[in-house]
């Protein structure tokens, strides 16, 4: 495209030399002018995101307390991170949260899809009222996860939500206190978690649904393919980017959701509903053990580079062959 | 024009900021605290109302967020990028820590002249003065071995004070076959921590706790008492209710207000609840020492930390400082907090009953060498080491940590693992 806009500008100039100096100064401020634009913003990234990452790997190596200390001290901060990866009775908190980060990303990003997909496909069967119900379904991703976790903690709470009205209903046998149970408190975060993004992973999937050619449903039927053989063999497959796509959404958003585990649960019972996120926070902010903190910071960004580094370099080589 | 306008407002901005850096002096106060609640503010109003009178504004810096970590984060990115509040509220080695960065002011002057170093607990000059200079004016004296009754529910149950620590378990007994919840607590790991304080006293007595939870004397955090000390707790948590995991404070504390629950064992700020809701020393509930632990107080302590600030601000600072400690405004914001004065030489006459014994408490305990700072709430250990210690407690109450002998060695281990 760029090189077509190049080749007709170029005419112009051979047709009309007088004006030679003015739309030169003109084609040359146009093509400075997207790096002119875009500059502030990619200072900003680098120095702010980039930046910041390189000081953070920094600090880890540093014995930094309550302050930043710049004496690199060596990396005491990862082996005690090492140490409690394999403390697991009594669990240390850095156990917690890498299991409780292994429990919740798998549930949270395989129930999401699930969920999501189902819901896409049973929308996607020309029904009355979907424009009424698609919103429904997306509206608790505008929520912000402080909400979602608050309206989900008095639900699950056994003396206020669910087990309270079904007791009072005369179901007295009812019993659900996961959010009070140090073993179950990280899939109630899962529930919150799933309530909330699966109505946008259903938008994703149903847009990618809507992209796909009615007529290779047509050809596949008349062929005598039953519609869970179409759906298994042929929609599903077509779906790849889309799976792609929310599959890299989900996952970070499972690696940083600090605030629904603060917000529904506070932590959850002796500490067992942390995330990475948590352990990083409450490390660098509360126990002023910054080196800490900080080398749990950099373990948890290369967690999600080891997910998103492999998806962009097969984007990439896609996109070039 | 445009161009115009922008360099007049730029001119204006640069010419205010010389303006208000080269005057003779800033009769204002700047001040970061996490007291935005209704009590509380009512107790702050007392001061800013005490200054004005005196002739100095108040720069309001309010960051909400109970305990303060919010406030705390603020500070210090106050601190990193140079502008200093006037002063800030601040918890114990919070204060060192800073004051060892060095971007602490000095009082020390204003110390001598107000006689601070006579009526300031010295307990709580360990964390007031730092390297011989005052850099901190205390607030108030928290303190946390309490325990706060239901005066209905004991005359239902025919209970009396509890004297040692199985006159609580009997007290307890009793409320649980009256059908009330025997023991209010809320399951988060400072509250569990606050009230393991109280068992550690109780059961290894005064000097066990200090060198145990003060000098962290590894020898005592892995004795025989410390081992009987979570079997205690383990007993206390038996008298829970189910529903107790991540409660509040303030809701175990309604639950005695309302007389649904006997008891909580709480700090004094418990207190404030009671009041707010209207409810009277003696008649309404009743306040006992934790048993076993009578003639020591647990603290901790609110601060008002002063920074390094300009020249021109110093005199503001000083107003502050002493309108902080003295007498008067002592009484009247204590009153108000639920705590004690942070001096002890303040009269009683404006306190309830349960102030008047918190006051005479830590006197006698100032006098006896009793007063120790509290583990859970910071004042006995730096949070590094504070927070090891809240980790073993609350995982021990939850069930991660099975039995006692497991939690005393998880502690010694946790502890010098953070020291």
């Amino acid at each position: 495209m760029a090189a077509k806009d190049h080749s007709m500008t170029s005419v112009a100039i051979d047709t009309a030399p007088e004006q030679v100096t003015r739309t030169g100064i003109r084609r040359r401020l146009q093509d400075a002018l997207p790096k002119i634009v875009l500059a502030p913003s990619f200072a900003v990234t680098l120095f702010f995101v980039y930046g910041f990452i390189i000081w953070t790997g920094y600090l880890s190596f540093t014995n930094s307390k309550t302050f930043p200390s710049y004496a690199l001290t060596g990396g005491r901060a990862y082996q005690r991170l090492w140490t409690w990866t394999f403390e697991n009775d009594p669990p240390s908190s850095w156990y917690t949260s890498i299991t409780n980060m292994g429990i919740f990303g798998l549930l949270y990003i395989g129930c999401c899809l699930a969920l999501g997909l189902l819901l896409a496909i049973l929308l996607d069967q020309k029904i009355r009222g979907e424009g009424f119900l698609r919103p429904l379904y997306l509206y608790p991703m505008a929520l912000s996860l402080i909400v979602t976790g608050v309206a989900w903690k008095w639900i699950l709470d056994p003396g206020l939500g669910l087990e309270q009205t079904f007791h009072q209903m005369g179901w007295t046998s009812f019993h659900f206190d996961w959010i009070k149970n140090k073993d179950f408190v990280i899939y109630t975060v899962v529930i919150a978690g799933v309530w909330q993004a699966s109505g946008f992973v259903m938008a994703m999937f149903l847009a990618g649904l809507r992209g796909i050619d009615g007529e290779i449903m047509k050809a596949a039927q008349i062929d005598g393919a039953s519609t869970w053989q179409v759906y298994r063999r042929i929609i599903i497959p077509l779906l790849r980017p889309v799976f792609l796509s929310a599959l890299i959404v989900l996952a970070h958003m499972s690696i940083k959701s600090y605030d629904l585990v603060v917000a529904l649960t506070s932590g959850g019972p002796g500490g067992s509903a942390w995330l990475p996120s948590n352990f990083m926070y409450e490390y660098t902010f509360r126990r002023n053990e910054m080196a800490v903190g900080s080398a749990s910071a950099i373990i948890m960004l290369m967690a999600i580079s080891a997910i998103i580094v492999p998806y962009l370099y097969s984007e990439l080589r896609e996109k070039k062959s | 024009m445009r161009k115009l306008m922008m360099t007049t407002a730029v001119a204006t901005l640069i010419a205010t900021g010389c303006i208000s850096a080269f005057s003779q002096e800033v009769k204002e106060v700047e001040m970061l605290h996490w007291w935005t609640s209704g009590g509380e503010a009512a107790a702050l109003n007392v001061l800013k109302t005490d200054l004005a009178n005196e002739g100095f504004g108040w720069k309001d810096v309010p960051v909400a967020g109970g305990g303060g970590d919010a406030a705390m984060t603020a500070l210090k990115a106050m601190v990193a990028a140079g502008t200093y509040p006037t002063a800030s509220q601040m918890l114990g080695y919070s204060v060192l820590d800073y004051a060892a960065a060095g971007v602490m002011g000095d009082l020390t002057e204003t110390a001598i002249k107000e006689g601070w170093d006579k009526s300031v607990p010295l307990a709580l000059q360990q964390f007031s003065v730092y390297d011989g200079k005052w850099v901190a004016a205390p607030v108030n004296i928290h303190s946390v071995n309490w325990l706060w009754i239901s005066k209905p529910v004991m005359e239902k149950i025919g209970g009396t004070e509890p004297k040692t620590f199985d006159d609580l378990i009997a007290l307890l007994d009793k409320a649980k076959a009256a059908g009330v919840v025997p023991l209010a607590l809320g399951g988060q790991d400072w509250q569990e921590a606050t009230m393991f304080d109280s068992v550690v006293l109780s059961t290894g007595g005064p000097e066990f706790y200090k060198k145990a939870f003060n000098d962290l004397d590894e020898e005592s955090l892995g004795s025989d008492t410390m081992n009987q000390s979570f079997d205690n707790l383990a007993k206390l948590i038996s008298y829970v209710d189910p529903n107790f995991a991540g409660r509040d404070w303030n809701l175990a504390t309604a639950m005695v207000i309302k007389d649904e629950a006997l008891v909580q064992v709480m700090g004094d700020w418990a207190k404030g609840e009671f009041s707010a809701a209207k409810e009277a020393p003696d008649t309404d509930f009743l306040c006992y020492r934790f048993p076993g632990t009578d003639g020591s107080v647990i603290y901790n302590s609110d601060m008002f930390g002063m920074f390094n600030v300009p020249e021109d601000r110093k005199a503001a600072q000083i107003a502050l400082a002493t309108a902080t400690l003295s007498p008067s405004f002592q009484s009247a914001f204590n009153v108000v907090k639920g705590s004690v004065p942070a001096r002890t030489d303040v009269p009683d006459t404006d306190f309830d009953a349960c102030g008047k014994k918190g006051m005479a408490d830590l006197k006698a305990a100032n006098d006896g060498g009793t007063l120790f700072g509290s583990l859970a709430q910071g004042y006995g250990a730096p949070p590094a080491i504070a927070n090891a210690y809240k980790d073993v407690v609350t995982k021990f109450v939850h069930g991660q940590i099975k039995t006692s002998e497991e939690a005393v060695t998880e502690l010694v281990k946790a502890i010098n693992d953070a020291r």
